[in-house]
């Protein structure tokens, strides 16, 4: 398999205003993100997340180490353009992204500025606003929308230009619970139906455990990575980054300190809760 | 709530007038402005003013909008008016009074001037509760874009135009929730004299700066992440296009500017 993104002793540093000494955030970083993958990276404040996002659509440069981008490096200039049209970006607020004062307006102003042929974009617009459920509200103003229905068309916009990967750098953070699902679903079925990579950003756990694999930055620094299932069964590691596990896999490591004996993998209140029956049921029979 | 404020006062609707292409309305708005100044006896205005009548009632846009759109010109149209009237000479002197002099043609004068200002207005409000602001920054774009040759950033201007026009509801819901935010806090924006009150909205002016600093620095970033690069190369999804009902406007527009002129050079 393809790699979409990877990152070789990735190293950046924030300069320094004046006489302030820089920031460094990485010292030899190396990720890799495999093509129709979805990633979730981990981490608390300061840790590094964003900043690794903005690595991956050349916003931010390296100062030391290499990232490649489906191939390409981002710190040659002829590469801005490539890059760009390959890895879409969606960021936290939904307001400061959309530019014009109609939804299939904002969601054109990619392929516009790639100088596609009008027809084509028309029907690239229609297909990318379908795609995210937001074909109904086509001819809305955007600040009339809700935060979900917002950021699904700043999806839609990343869509409309065709990437094979999109960068999400926490797209739910100012959105309420029922935003959040709306932003998710569309996200996982893109990965899933369209076989676009995703790189999600984020600090909610159960976002996380959707994820086919899990990253953990603290402090510049890769602390886990795997699946959900055994990134989020680590719950000591996570706790000494300042991290929660999802709710199943704490309530699970609760118990255990309790006596029981549960696994830690769970990551559905479903299978968790099933795991806790079959717990308690074997104790009687023995 | 300052969300209600509705902006450019665009009257969504389907009628030919709307349905015309913006470059078309704002061109013939031009000619029409030009036929309002040829127009200089009693038929050529009624041409002038029926002709408007005819365009208004076209375009299904209640006459009462155009009503509530010339309330605070009123003053100006009464100044231009008492202007006029005193300050024209003529034969046929009708008032005489200390020293204020009426004369007839003061009196013919300032009628055709407020009526000019009346049109001028009706024109240009039809014009702009007609055409979505989006489809008049595009039309503006297209029109001046022989002056780009001339290194005028047409583009760009349009574009600044598009994305204002965008942040105008987000900014004026920001001033909301911090004038809010104020409040709470004991901040009193309603009483004291006009100072006092204008020295209160500063503490609600610096964070708004800030936050909208923050907000185009935000954009800008996601701009260029969607390969924003400028006007250059750059696609439309809705191409304007001129139609048949163009030219038709076209045709009657500038048979009633014939018209006009005709009718001004037999003096009617």
């Amino acid at each position: 398999m393809s790699q979409a993104i990877k990152t070789e002793k990735l190293c950046f540093t924030y300069p320094g205003v004046e006489d302030t000494p820089g920031v460094a955030v990485f010292d030899g970083l190396d990720l890799t993100v495999d093509e129709g993958d979805f990633v979730a990276v981990l981490g608390g404040n300061g840790s590094g997340k964003s900043t690794l996002a903005k690595h991956f659509n050349a916003i931010l440069l390296p100062t030391g180490g290499t990232v490649w981008v489906c191939g390409l490096d981002t710190s040659r200039e002829e590469n801005l353009i490539p890059i760009r049209r390959q890895v879409g970006m969606v960021f936290q607020n939904p307001d400061n992204q959309i530019v014009a004062n109609v939804v299939e307006e904002d969601v054109a102003f990619g392929p516009e500025n790639l100088g596609i042929p009008s027809g084509e974009i028309r029907q690239r617009v229609d297909a990318a606003l379908n795609q995210v459920g937001m074909y109904a509200y086509r001819q809305h103003a955007p600040h009339l929308l809700s935060g979900g229905q917002k950021q699904r068309v700043a999806i839609a916009g990343i869509l409309a230009m065709a990437p094979k990967c999109v960068v999400l750098d926490e797209p739910t953070a100012m959105l309420d619970p029922k935003g959040r699902r709306e932003v998710l679903d569309t996200v996982l079925q893109l990965n899933r139906e369209k076989g676009i990579t995703v790189v999600l950003i984020t600090h909610h756990m159960d976002e996380a455990a959707k994820a086919k694999r899990v990253v953990i930055l603290d402090q510049g620094r890769i602390a886990a990575q795997g699946t959900p299932a055994q990134v989020f069964s680590q719950v000591d590691l996570l706790h000494s980054l300042g991290l929660a596990a999802p709710e199943t896999v704490e309530l699970c490591h609760a118990l255990n300190a309790e006596g029981y004996s549960l696994p830690l993998d769970r990551l559905d209140a479903e299978s968790c809760a099933q795991a806790i029956l079959d717990a308690i049921t074997g104790e009687e029979t023995t | 709530m300052l969300k209600d404020i509705t902006l450019g006062q665009y009257f969504p609707g389907n009628s030919p007038i709307h349905r015309l292409d913006p470059r078309t309305k704002l061109i013939l708005l031009v000619v029409y402005i030009v036929i309002l100044f040829v127009a200089s006896g009693p038929v050529s205005y009624c041409l002038c003013l029926g002709f408007l009548a005819a365009c208004i009632a076209v375009s299904k846009i209640p006459p009462k909008s155009f009503l509530r759109g010339m309330k605070p010109l009123i003053f100006l149209m009464c100044f231009t008016g008492i202007m006029n009237l005193f300050f024209t000479g003529g034969e046929t002197l009708l008032v005489k009074f200390w020293i204020i002099h009426i004369y007839l043609e003061g009196v013919i004068r300032a009628v055709y001037m407020i009526l000019r200002f009346i049109a001028l207005i009706c024109a240009t409000f039809l014009l702009t509760y007609t055409t979505s602001p989006i489809a008049l920054t595009d039309a503006l774009e297209s029109l001046l874009r022989p002056l780009g040759k001339l290194g005028l950033p047409v583009h760009e201007l349009a574009m600044m135009m598009c994305i204002a026009l965008r942040f105008i509801p987000t900014l004026l819901e920001e001033t909301d929730k911090i004038m809010s935010a104020q409040k709470a806090r004991g901040a009193d924006f309603e009483t004291g004299s006009l100072i006092q009150r204008v020295k209160a909205l500063i503490p609600i002016l610096v964070p708004l700066f800030i936050s909208a600093f923050r907000r185009a620095d935000e954009l800008a970033t996601a701009m260029e992440c969607r390969c924003y690069q400028g006007g250059e190369g750059r696609t439309k999804m809705k191409q304007l296009r001129y139609g048949r009902l163009d030219a038709s406007a076209f045709a009657v527009t500038l048979a009633v500017l014939a018209g006009s002129i005709a009718l001004t050079v037999f003096g009617l």
